[in-house]
């Protein structure tokens, strides 16, 4: 191998020099021209990843400053209206930053707005993978790695949104001290645990600080790159369109192109969190005071990924909470647990259930259209629709203020919703799917509307339709329409059980369908209308091999 | 017994007490505090003419025509002239529609009229007058020892920098930010609607003073940090992030992969 | 190189699907850079404008730096902070556009066309990874040795205990804690100062007039040994209604006196202090999850997710006049939790 280097006329100085040590070629030349599709929906992940990026320096730096220690002092600092306040040294530590360090508060700002585009776009990222379809076989397992970058995310800005010790996260932690200690059996000790006995106690802090900056950040770097491994070993997914098939991938080659937008994409998501930070207030954790177990604000809310878990509580009913032989069985809050048990598996449940209700275990590089695959999408609708209501919930008290309702009819109202939100979420997506298919059909059978009247030699008076070229057309015709798989007997001529709920569930789901037009229905088509549509004839559609016959397909 | 022999140290709060429940005639208006440091204003017995006048043609149809009250309105005897330098003054009285609450919008009397009023009310049993300006001076007050007292006292109704809650079935707390230093003194010392009534005991002058120079403070002092939001919290922070940081984003990503011609 | 360059028609690859077939990726168009090298040029000046706007964007920042140094008032930091972000902005976003804009001009933006594989490897790599596990699993003798493996699994699995053991002294067991706070007979009932530590002020009957709500918190409570744990369990709100309105329990008649009554803050749900007072409706609300409690009936829960009552202190008044507690609460306070009726509290 190196004698091939040394030999090389094309590498010389540093060149060599990493080559004869690193053996860097395979690598550029595994990855330099790897192909990646290019769509915005496709860099959101991207969005994610450099947010992800911008945390890990500016928190770098907040940890120069920052001491997670609750000893009790006397603030002297220059925020006059704290003057003489007693509080922790770890909100005092916080202070300085923001009055003290220049840029500290630019640094503060900038990591917390960071910390919510991280999990705004990680969100967006999962719904965009999952309304089309993108974690699909070969994809799973990065579909689960995924989920479990949204755990960890959770559990990143849980944590980091309570070391300032302030009075809002203070009670946002004695939230999470009554989640805990409402577990059956064991909750008052995990409590006891975590909180080095009662609350708040003066160890939480400094636990919080070591899963802050090195478990959970430890964790999620390694989930990252897997994540990314695999999006190298998977290659990229890409939308139906002409020349795009399960077996090729088209798009920009990493050197120079996608390197260069990507690399431009990085800096100008660091400028956008710059100006944010820059000019919007965030936490302002001098306004909410030290934390002091008897004050409370009103609209005391957790960050917004921590809402819906919030809006839950507040949805549930306290008759919920009964005793049994004495023991109190605290259901209308540690269910607030099951309830993101429930989310999460349900999400990592899904490609899998999703297999075997359809039957279909091959590969998929080609996203679906979400309109294409209206059960799929109709319970991502549902499922988003139901998330939605729990987050509304959280910010009841503000949605009455500013709407000028009862709190408790917005809480009513959210309760009833969190049982037929998504159930209508389903309806309605499925029919607007299936119109939406209808009308890809109409628009491939019938043309677009020109708006032009032409007057035939007859007098009739007829709008002319514009043919869609064939591009559009085969992104509108070439995907499945999954019918239910009726039940199949096994290999021993019985129909199991698991089948026949398999055969149910399938019947529900695609029972209602729009296929693709087919070429013999357009072929039809244009031969009712004839004259109709402009460009209708077979001869005047431009694009090799389209008079051919179907091929057997 | 303890609690007898409690009682009989105090015979005022009884004989109060029994005043109260004489006078009032409706159920659970009653607004009624002793206020000890506020001294009576004075007013000419012009004033209390001219209130009355204005009282029976403005207020008489809910508060009776002595202010006795009636199933529209509370009693307004013992309230006091700073109640209705407070209720008149910020245009919550006269009530403009039944509601949850009284609704703040533009004073339908002038200073001097308001005044007349207050004199009347103020005529018909003893409450707190009108705050002295001393007690209104920001400048003299301590802003953080108001700033704990309002965390403590306040924030849980009206939001750590004043900018306002939602109570139960349709009330709330107001937004503080552009209420008059009187105003501010007046609701403490009167506790109108269902805010709780912050007498001297509890509150001392000088910590209202302190109070008031807080919400000062927190309302005219800029944000370091930049554009507050609403000064409202997580919540207008994650929208903030979804529906301009997330749009920009997408705004961005757009750009990037639209072909260039 | 796997993949290859595209040209419109690419040959044998092309699907058919429901009788239409592939038309192939559309032909591409020039841009308008790769055909005019004028343009070619104003793209290449613009490029090179947004790098040097970056520049000044981090000069801008480091200039900011000093220039807008905190003084301590709040408007010359919000100054400061607005033109820091902006010239980070600069520095970063101009480069971010300088690049984007290079790509999207002067780089070629034909499509490429890359092959998939199977993600499993060829038959013959699935043979040799079976043949190394099984003459690995003959060369150890993992099979054959399984008193040996068995072993191996157990060690292994119980070796992370000492680590789990450790972790015990995250904190104490709870004991007896959730059932005593400071409250006991002859206590006093103290205004909370908020902030600034003062004195303790002792509130009287006389003071807590008809309509007032007092936070309070028990005397000498700075003098204990964890003063923020003994408030988060023995803070207090202090209310007087019209002794007529009270609906007083069998059995809770002599907790009060003349319409006073004193509840704990903490909520039953999960903790928050419920610190709410209508003080005419009498109800008590929880900010943060919308519990609401009537004081006139014991603070039974009318609304929300909480279940249990507030716990009510029992108040007295001592020779001087002051309100004094008569016992500890009667019931722990708080949020519930599973040995909550395991004992009693010291009232």
């Amino acid at each position: 191998m190196s004698n091939t280097v040394t030999d090389s006329k094309f590498l010389t100085g540093s060149a060599r020099f990493v080559e004869s040590r690193t053996g860097a070629s395979a690598a550029v030349k595994e990855f330099g021209r790897k192909i990646f599709p290019a769509h915005w929906s496709f860099m959101l992940g991207e969005v994610a990843l450099y947010s992800f990026i911008v945390l890990l320096l500016s928190g770098t730096f907040l940890t120069l400053w920052f001491k997670p220690a609750m000893g009790e002092m006397h603030y002297e600092g220059s925020f006059a209206p704290l003057r003489g306040v007693e509080m922790s040294e770890a909100y005092a530590s916080t202070l300085n930053i923001s009055f003290e360090i220049r840029g500290g508060l630019f640094l503060r700002q900038l990591h917390h707005w960071a910390a919510l585009l991280f999990m705004a776009a990680l969100s967006l990222h999962a719904l965009r993978i999952f309304f089309t379809g993108a974690y699909r076989k070969p994809r799973e397992l990065n579909w689960i790695v995924g989920v479990a970058l949204i755990a960890m995310g959770m559990a990143a800005g849980f944590t980091g949104y309570s070391l300032p010790d302030d009075l809002l996260s203070g009670n946002g932690l004695r939230i999470i001290d009554g989640l805990l200690k409402s577990i059956p059996l064991v909750g008052t000790y995990v409590s006891f645990f975590l909180f080095g006995g009662e609350f708040p106690g003066t160890d939480i802090v400094s636990r919080l600080y070591t899963m802050h900056i090195m478990l959970v950040p430890a964790v999620l770097i390694a989930l990252i790159g897997v994540h990314l491994m695999f999006v190298v070993i998977h290659k990229h997914t890409q939308w139906p369109g002409a020349g795009h098939t399960e077996k090729n991938v088209v798009g920009e080659p990493v050197l120079p192109t996608f390197a260069a937008k990507g690399g431009g994409f990085l800096f100008m998501i660091f400028s956008l969190l710059c100006l944010i930070a820059g000019l919007f207030t965030i936490n302002p954790i001098w306004n909410y005071g030290p934390y002091d177990p008897s004050p409370v604000s009103a609209g005391t809310q957790p960050d917004w990924y921590i809402g819906w878990m919030d809006g839950f509580l507040r949805l549930m009913p306290g008759w919920l909470e009964f005793y049994i032989a004495g023991y109190p069985i605290s259901f209308n809050i540690f269910s607030a647990l099951l309830v993101a048990a429930v989310l999460f598996g349900a999400m990592i449940a899904w490609p899998f259930f999703e297999a075997w209700l359809t039957g279909d275990h091959r590969d998929h590089n080609i996203l679906e259209r979400p309109r294409n695959n209206p059960t799929r999408t109709a319970v991502g609708v549902a499922a988003t629709v139901w998330y939605l209501v729990m987050w509304a919930a959280a910010s009841g008290d503000l949605i009455a203020v500013f709407f000028h309702m009862s709190l408790n009819d917005v809480t009513y109202v959210l309760r009833t919703l969190f049982f037929l939100g998504p159930i209508l979420g389903y309806i309605v997506t499925r029919r607007v799917c299936l119109g939406l298919q209808r009308k890809d059909r109409e628009l491939v059978l019938h043309g677009i509307e020109s708006g032009q009247i032409i007057r035939l030699p007859h007098g009739e008076y007829q709008e002319r339709h514009i043919a869609v070229d064939p591009h559009a057309r085969w992104k509108l015709t070439a995907f499945e329409s999954p019918a239910p798989v009726p039940a199949r007997a096994n290999a021993k001529g019985v129909v199991p059980r698991s089948e026949r709920v398999r055969a149910k569930f399938a019947q529900f789901f695609f029972e209602n369908r729009v296929e693709p037009v087919t070429k013999d229905e357009l072929d039809a088509a244009h031969h009712d209308h004839h004259g109709e549509v402009e460009g209708g004839h077979d001869a005047e559609l431009a694009g090799a091999g389209h008079g051919e016959l179907p091929k057997g397909h | 017994m303890k609690l007898l022999s409690a009682r009989r140290r105090h015979p005022m709060a009884l004989v109060v007490l029994l005043l109260v429940g004489l006078l009032l005639t409706g159920g659970a208006y009653a607004l009624f505090t002793s206020n000890s440091s506020a001294k009576a204003q004075e007013y000419s017995s012009d004033d209390v003419a001219q209130g009355q006048k204005l009282f029976v043609a403005n207020c008489a149809t809910c508060h009776g025509m002595s202010g006795q009250g009636t199933e529209n309105g509370p009693s307004l005897v013992g309230v006091g002239a700073s109640s209705v330098d407070f209720q008149v003054g910020t245009g919550r009285m006269p009530l403009q529609m039944s509601g949850p609450q009284g609704q703040v919008k533009k004073q339908q009397f002038n200073q001097d009229q308001i005044d007349q009023l207050a004199a009347y009310v103020a005529s018909m049993g003893p409450g707190p007058s009108v705050p002295e300006g001393d007690y209104l001076d920001a400048s003299k007050g301590d802003p953080a020892k108001g700033g704990g007292l309002f965390r403590t006292n306040c924030a849980m109704c009206h939001n750590v920098v004043g900018a306002g809650g939602a109570l139960t079935r349709g009330k709330y707390a107001p937004n503080l930010q552009n209420v008059s230093e009187k105003h501010l003194y007046e609701a403490m010392q009167t506790g109108p609607q269902n805010m709780p009534i912050f007498n001297d005991a509890n509150l001392t002058p000088e910590q209202k003073r302190d109070v008031i120079a807080y919400v000062r403070n927190a309302s005219e002092e800029p944000s370091p940090g930049g554009f507050k939001l609403g000064a409202l919290g997580p919540v207008a922070e994650g929208l903030f992030i979804w529906f301009f940081g997330l749009a920009a984003v997408i705004g961005i990503t757009v750009w990037l992969t639209a072909r260039s011609k | 190189m796997t993949s290859k360059d595209h040209d419109g028609a690419a040959g044998g690859t092309l699907d058919t699907v429901n009788g239409f077939t592939d038309p192939g990726l559309p032909e591409h168009k020039p841009r308008i850079t790769d055909v005019e090298p004028a343009a070619a040029k104003v793209a290449e000046r613009q490029v090179a404008a947004w790098f040097i706007l970056s520049m000044i964007g981090t000069i801008w920042f480091i200039v900011s730096y000093f220039l807008f140094a905190p003084d301590g008032s709040l408007g010359r930091l919000r100054l400061q902070n607005a033109m820091l972000g902006i010239g980070a902005a600069i520095a970063l976003g101009s480069v971010g556009i300088g690049i984007i804009l290079w790509a999207k001009t002067l780089i070629t933006d034909a499509e490429v066309t890359e092959d998939r594989h199977s993600i499993a490897g060829s038959a013959e790599d699935q043979a040799i990874a079976l043949e190394i596990l099984n003459q690995a699993k003959e060369e150890s003798g993992i099979a054959r040795r399984p008193l040996l493996r068995n072993l191996l699994i157990a060690a292994v699995a119980i070796a992370p205990l000492p680590a789990v053991l450790v972790l015990r002294d995250l904190g104490p067991l709870p004991g007896d804690a959730l059932f005593r706070t400071l409250w006991k007979q002859g206590v006093r009932l103290c205004q909370d100062p908020g902030g600034v530590p003062e004195e303790d002020r002792p509130i009287k009957l006389a003071d807590v007039t008809i309509g007032s709500a007092f936070h309070v918190i028990p005397e000498k409570l700075r003098e204990s040994e964890d003063p923020l744990n003994e408030k988060a369990k023995a803070a207090v709100l202090l209310m007087r209604i019209r002794p007529e309105e009270l609906n007083i329990e069998p059995g809770r008649e002599n907790w009060s006196i003349d319409g006073v009554v004193a509840y704990s803050k903490i909520c039953t749900h999960v903790g928050c202090p419920v610190a709410l007072y209508e003080h005419q409706t009498h109800h008590l609300l929880c900010p943060c999850h919308q519990s609401t409690f009537d004081v006139t009936n014991h603070c039974k829960v009318i609304f929300g997710p909480a279940k249990r009552p507030l716990p009510q202190l029992p108040i007295a008044v001592d020779s001087e006049g002051y309100l004094v507690a008569q016992s500890d609460f009667h019931e722990p306070v708080g949020p519930t939790f599973w040995e909550i009726h395991t004992r009693s509290t010291d009232a």
